[in-house]
Order: structure tokens, then sequence, then C-alpha cells
């Protein structure tokens, strides 16, 4: 991660959170602005983040995964239903039916990785139709349930949908949370918590452990690495299934930790913007959480403004039309991989079938 | 006399082959389909449902009557367009993930030309002037949002798969804000985010009156004839194939590789502009928000189906017609969702492109033949 990269970070968080602060500061004082907009970026990076952990960990092993955004709808979808069943059928207390939920969420990224990887390392199906697959699929199975358990007559939940056990609790870190003011920030939802702390653990994994050291190998020689005794499929396996995994805990962000209710393709595009997130992070853990928290910043910018809506400046008026704002993280992708702000090298053999 | 004999006899020889040849490549996509519903017919029987009950009705819907029959072709029409779309861009070796946002905007640009574009003149257009310029407009801006992420592609180096998925939320929002904004219907009683009604006279006219098939259907077909002609009978198409094959190998010869990149972009995203404004000029007569979601995915699906060639992508796409229309009457009959046509479609595209399973479960020992399109980020 050069510096270059992070000032252009730092310049574009800087940048949406002055006009923040100049829509804002009639009203709040900037401090409060500045805070707020911190703590919300943190927290709507979160599926960000562990999308682009997931695409690092397939990418590395040399296995392109455009599927993660199916793999965060599947899992949003599979996780909220088993925290409802857990709620509603086995009478669980709200927090046990949740954390289960939690981890039905991480086990369907899990599965529909594990399809991804059949298919593109056992069958070696083009690996960006095999993760087009996963998302047809992935819209169809959760539509297709949603519909048929929720919202059809004689269904389990008799055409009515009941209530989801609410979100996870927040944490607050002690002593961090207790400052005035900025304490805010450290006042955060588990999910949000764990995202960071696995970006240091891949951090870790990928460049100091004999795991890692393997992985990249697979990823940039996959014939170097057959010869001196390491199965490239087992490896590319493992670490398409881990990054799923990953991706799944990032769908249950969705439902289980923003917001306790499902809707057909509520991952809206996040699945994807990791990607970008991932290849400006030039696929490092903590260079893509960078990436990450730049539309995390734009996203933030765009949820604090409808507090504001009244005291918009006029020659701010054009941010009045919510689109505008709403586009930036879209723009953003498409300027990041043009290169224009460094080019980024990916694996070598990323994408590549194994064939011996 | 003998000879004659023997020419003919060589004719229906080589009729026989083509014929062969046809079946054996439509042999891996029928039973990937056959075993799709297979499959899907499982799902429907896990979720509590019936599945012979549900692909009767499914059948009837499609197929069971005149108006059955004209719905499926109403639903097939922008199929063949956007299949034949996202197929041109394979060939190419590039992957247009981004139909529906080209399809989006067509039918807006459609829309305005047919019901604006009058006032603006301030004269009333006739049929023969106002008909093909909606279409037009549709066929442009298509072009014009599809080069876009071509251009990237070949300048910068920008993932066109990536791009075209964000051309594509880009453009859901510009047009939510244009049908609900600037171009929204100002009728008093209208709440929806729609355009106002296009012109009589930038209409298609339907082809039996009370059906609603329109000349846009035969029109499918004749564009399907005139890609497979750019494809395999002009230097362009020569080009476009080239580069897809072998990049390294299409400028090694001399062609300008970039040029026909964006090119090849710009020719899908003006047939997926086309599927927009035939929907606008020959079906809805305005552009309604929302009406164009899901067939960006479709398209894919059609293409893959169709062995990206321009007659499997027309049988594909009437099969996934005749299942989306089918589908309303299946709901109907059974009440099991019409969302399954996306768990089946979905399945469809897994069997296709893993074609392995299906020789495996078949035992079908034809050659295998690789399909390579895009791979990694490269480029």
């Amino acid at each position: 991660m050069d510096w270059r990269r992070f000032g252009f970070i730092a310049l574009i968080i800087a940048i949406l959170f002055s006009v923040m602060v100049l829509i804002g500061r009639v009203q709040t004082s900037p401090i409060v602005i500045v805070t707020s907009m911190m703590a919300t970026t943190i927290a709507v990076a979160t599926p960000l983040t562990l999308g682009a952990l997931s695409g690092i960990f397939c990418e590395r092993a040399g296995v392109v995964n455009i599927g993660i955004e199916g793999m965060m709808l599947a899992a949003a979808f599979f996780g909220w239903l088993a925290s409802i069943y857990l709620n509603h059928v086995y009478k669980f207390a709200p927090l046990p039916s949740l954390i289960g939920g939690v981890v039905a969420a991480v086990l369907t990224g899990g599965l529909f990785a594990l399809l991804h990887a059949l298919l593109s390392v056992t069958f070696k199906v083009d690996q960006i139709i095999g993760g087009t697959v996963i998302n047809i699929l992935a819209v169809g199975i959760t539509g297709f349930l949603n519909r048929q358990l929720f919202f059809e007559e004689g269904s389990i939940f008799g055409g009515d949908v009941p209530h989801a056990p609410g979100t996870l609790p927040r944490i607050a870190i002690p002593i961090l949370a207790d400052f005035p003011v900025v304490g805010r920030i450290f006042d955060q939802q588990p999910i949000t918590f764990a995202a960071i702390l696995l970006v240091m653990v891949t951090h870790f994994v990928l460049f100091y452990t004999r795991w890692g050291l393997r992985t990249r190998a697979v990823g940039e020689h996959p014939r170097a690495a057959d010869t001196v005794g390491i199965s490239v499929e087992r490896v590319r396996y493992m670490n398409v299934v881990i990054g799923g995994l990953m991706a799944g805990l990032g769908g249950a962000y969705f439902t289980l930790e923003s917001v306790s209710s499902f809707e057909p393709l509520m991952t809206n595009g996040r699945g994807f913007i990791s990607l970008a997130a991932m290849i400006f992070g030039n696929w490092t853990p903590f260079g893509a959480w960078a990436a990450a928290l730049i539309f995390g910043a734009a996203q933030a910018l765009q949820i604090n403004m409808q507090f504001f809506r009244e005291v918009i400046p006029p020659q701010l008026a054009i941010l009045q039309i919510s689109y505008v704002v709403g586009l930036a993280p879209y723009i953003l992708t498409m300027i990041i991989l043009t290169g224009i702000v460094g080019k980024t090298v990916p694996p070598a053999a990323d994408g590549q079938p194994y064939e011996k | 006399m003998q000879l004659d004999n023997e020419s003919r006899g060589m004719f229906w020889r080589s009729v026989l082959s083509a014929v062969r040849a046809a079946l054996r490549a439509m042999l891996i996509p029928l039973l990937a389909v056959f075993t799709a519903m297979l499959t899907g017919g499982v799902v429907i029987a896990l979720a509590g449902g019936n599945p012979i009950a549900a692909y009767v009705g499914l059948f009837q819907g499609a197929f069971g009557s005149a108006r059955a029959l004209s719905e499926t072709a109403v639903w097939s029409t922008p199929y063949i367009f956007a299949g034949l779309a996202v197929s041109l861009t394979f060939r190419g070796g590039l992957f247009n993930i981004g139909a529906e946002g080209q399809l989006a905007f067509g039918a807006v640009a459609a829309a305005w030309v047919g019901y604006a574009l009058p006032e603006v003149l301030g004269l009333s257009l006739p049929p023969i002037v106002h008909l093909p310029l909606a279409i037009g407009a549709g066929i442009v801006v298509g072009a014009i949002w599809a080069a876009i992420p071509g251009a990237l592609k070949a300048y910068t180096g920008g993932h066109e798969v990536i791009n075209t998925i964000m051309m594509n939320y880009i453009s859901l929002n510009l047009v939510s804000y244009l049908l609900n904004g600037p171009m929204k219907d100002p009728d008093p009683l209208n709440v929806i985010a729609r355009t106002p009604l296009i012109d009589e006279n930038a209409r298609i006219p339907p082809i039996v009156e009370p059906l609603r098939i329109h000349w846009g259907f035969p029109l499918a077909f004749l564009i399907a004839c005139l890609v497979w002609w750019l494809l395999w009978r002009t230097t362009l198409g020569f080009e476009i194939r080239t580069v897809g094959t072998n990049i390294e190998a299409a400028r090694y010869a001399g062609i300008r590789v970039k040029r026909i990149l964006v090119l090849t972009m710009a020719l899908s995203g003006a047939l997926a502009g086309l599927a927009g404004a035939i929907e606008v000029t020959g079906l809805n007569y305005r552009h309604e928000l929302g009406f164009s979601i899901g067939y960006g995915f479709d398209a894919i699906a059609i293409a893959l189906l169709g062995k990206t060639h321009p007659l499997g992508v027309v049988l594909a796409a009437l099969l996934f017609g005749a299942m989306r229309n089918g589908a309303t009457r299946m709901q109907f009959l059974t009440q099991i969702p019409v969302d399954i046509i996306s768990v089946i479609q979905g399945l469809i595209l897994l069997f296709v492109a893993a074609d392995r399973i299906v020789r495996y479960l078949y035992r079908i020992r034809v050659a295998e033949e690789r399909v390579v399109l895009t791979r990694g980020w490269g480029g």
C-alpha cells in the first residue's frame, strides 16, 4: 500500500466529511457532525470490508469471485430466516436467536462458496460465469423462499411476516466509549468490530503464516507450488470457502445488525463494490479496508444528509437531489478502476483454472 | 443423369450432416434445461407444492391458447434483443452485465422522443418519421451508455464486468430520478413513476388486433439474422471474433483492438437499447420504473444457453419468454410464486456452464468444447 493511495483515500473522505459539516454547521457543531459521520462510516463499511476480505482470500489463491454479491444476499436471507425460526418456532430468546442467525448466515456463505469452488476448481468453468451463476441462483432462491414462506396462504408463517428478534446489541469499548462526543465511534455493533478484527487477522494469516505463503504461491504461480508438493486444488477450495464464510458474515450485517428485515435484492451491489475496494486496496487487507471506508463515507453522507434536508445551503442545492449523492459510490468505483490513482497488480494466476 | 443424382445425394448428405451438427450442439443445452426443470420440481416439492400441477400450469400459461402464445411472443421479444446483445460481447471476449441499464436508458430515450419531441419541435411528425426516430433514439442512447465501459476497458484497463454493473446502478438511480421528476406523467391522478403515453404516431402497430403481439417480434428474428451476418459475413465481425479468441493475435494481425473493443460494446448496447425502445413503442407505450429489472441477468443466461450463437439465442429467448409468461398462470393455479422461474433459470445456467455435470449424468461422450470467455482482471 503506497502513500499516494492512502493520501487519495484520506482526501476523498475529508471532502465528503467537509460537505456534511458545511451542510449541518448551522444546526450542529462540526465536532459532533464529524464524530457521527465517522461512526456511521465505520458501521456501513462493514459489509464492504468483509466482502473485500472474501475477495482477497479467493483471489490470492487465484480464483476470481464475482459471486460475493449473491453469497451476501443468500446469507442475509438465511441468517434472518434462521433467527426467526429460532425465535418463533423453537422459542429461543432474541439474543441467542440472533447469534444462531449469524452462524446460519456464515454457513450459507460457505455453502455457496463451496459451489463456486466446485465450479471453478473442479469443473474449471470460466470463473466469471461461475460467479454469475451464484448471483442468479441467490436472487432466485431468496426471492422464491421469501414469498413462498411468508406471503403465501397456508405457508408456515400464515401469510404474515412475524416480528424478527431485532438487531444485534451495541457493544461499547470500555474507557474509549466513555469519552464525551467522540466516544460514539467506539460504540458499535458486534459484526462491525468483528470485521475490523478480521482485517488484522487476514493480514497476519496472509503474510506471516505458512498457510498464507502457500495461498499466495498458488495464486501467483500454481505450477511452481504444485512442483514443491502443495495441492493447488486443496488450497483453492479452502480459500474460496473461507472467503465464503467472510461474505456470509457480511450478509448477516444486512438483516441481523443493520435492520431486522429482509427485502429482495437488498444487498444492492455491495458485493460488487467490495470487489472494487479489494482491487483498489491492491489485494491487501488494510488497503481494502481503507478503500471500503471511502464508500462507507459516501454512504454516511447520504444517510446523515437526510437529517439536514431543510438547511442545505443554496450553493450546495444540487445535493438536495439525493440521487446525486447516491451515485457517488458507483462513480467512485469506476474512477478507481481506471487506475488513475495508481495501477494495481492482481495475483498473476488470478482467474486461471489450473491444469496439471 | 448419374452425376445429377450424385450431386443431389451430396446435397442431402450435407443437409443431413448440418442438421446432425445442430442437434449435437443442442443436446447439452436441452439436457441442461431438462435437468434444471427436474431439480426445480424437487425444490417445488420441498417447499410444499405439487411440481406436476405447477408444470402443467406453466405449459398452459405459455402455449394453451392464442392469447398465451401471443404473450409468450411478447415476453420473448426483449429477451431476443438483450440475449443477442450479451452474446455479441461474449464473441468479442467481453462480458456485458450492463444490458439492464442500457435497456432502461434506451426505453427512456424512446419514450421521450415518443411523447415530447413533437411538442419541442412544435409540429406533429408522421408515423414514418416519428417511430424510426423513437427507436433510433433508443439504439443510440443504449450504444453510448455501453460504449463508456468499453472505452474504459480499452484505454484504461478498468474491467468491464464491474464497470457495467456500476453503470446498472447508476442508470437505475438516474432513471428513477427522471421518472419521478422531469419526465413524470403529469396526470394529476398518477402516483406511479412513469412517463406520459407516447404519441400514436410513434407506436408499432399490433399484428392481430385484440392480441398484444406486435411487429417487434418478427423484427427480433430479422435482427438475429443481421447479427449472424455481421459476425460471420463481414470484416468487422471477423475482427470482433478474432479479438474475442486471441487478443494478442488480433493485435499482431494489425486489427485496431481498442477500437474494436469500444465498437463491440457500443453494438451490444445498441441491441439492448433497441430492446428497451421496442418495449416502449410496441407494448407499453411508455416507460415505467421497475419494468426492466432482471432483464440483464436473464439475458446472460439466455446468451450462454444459446451458446452465444444467434439461432441458439432466439431459441433460448423463446424458452425463457414462455417460462416467464407461463409462470403467472402457474402461480394462479397452484400458488407457487413466479420467483421459482428465477431458480430454474439459475439452475439452467449452472448446468450449461458446468456441462461436465450433464455429461456425467447422461453418460455423454461427445467431445468437450470449452467456452473461454473472460478471465481474471487483466487487460
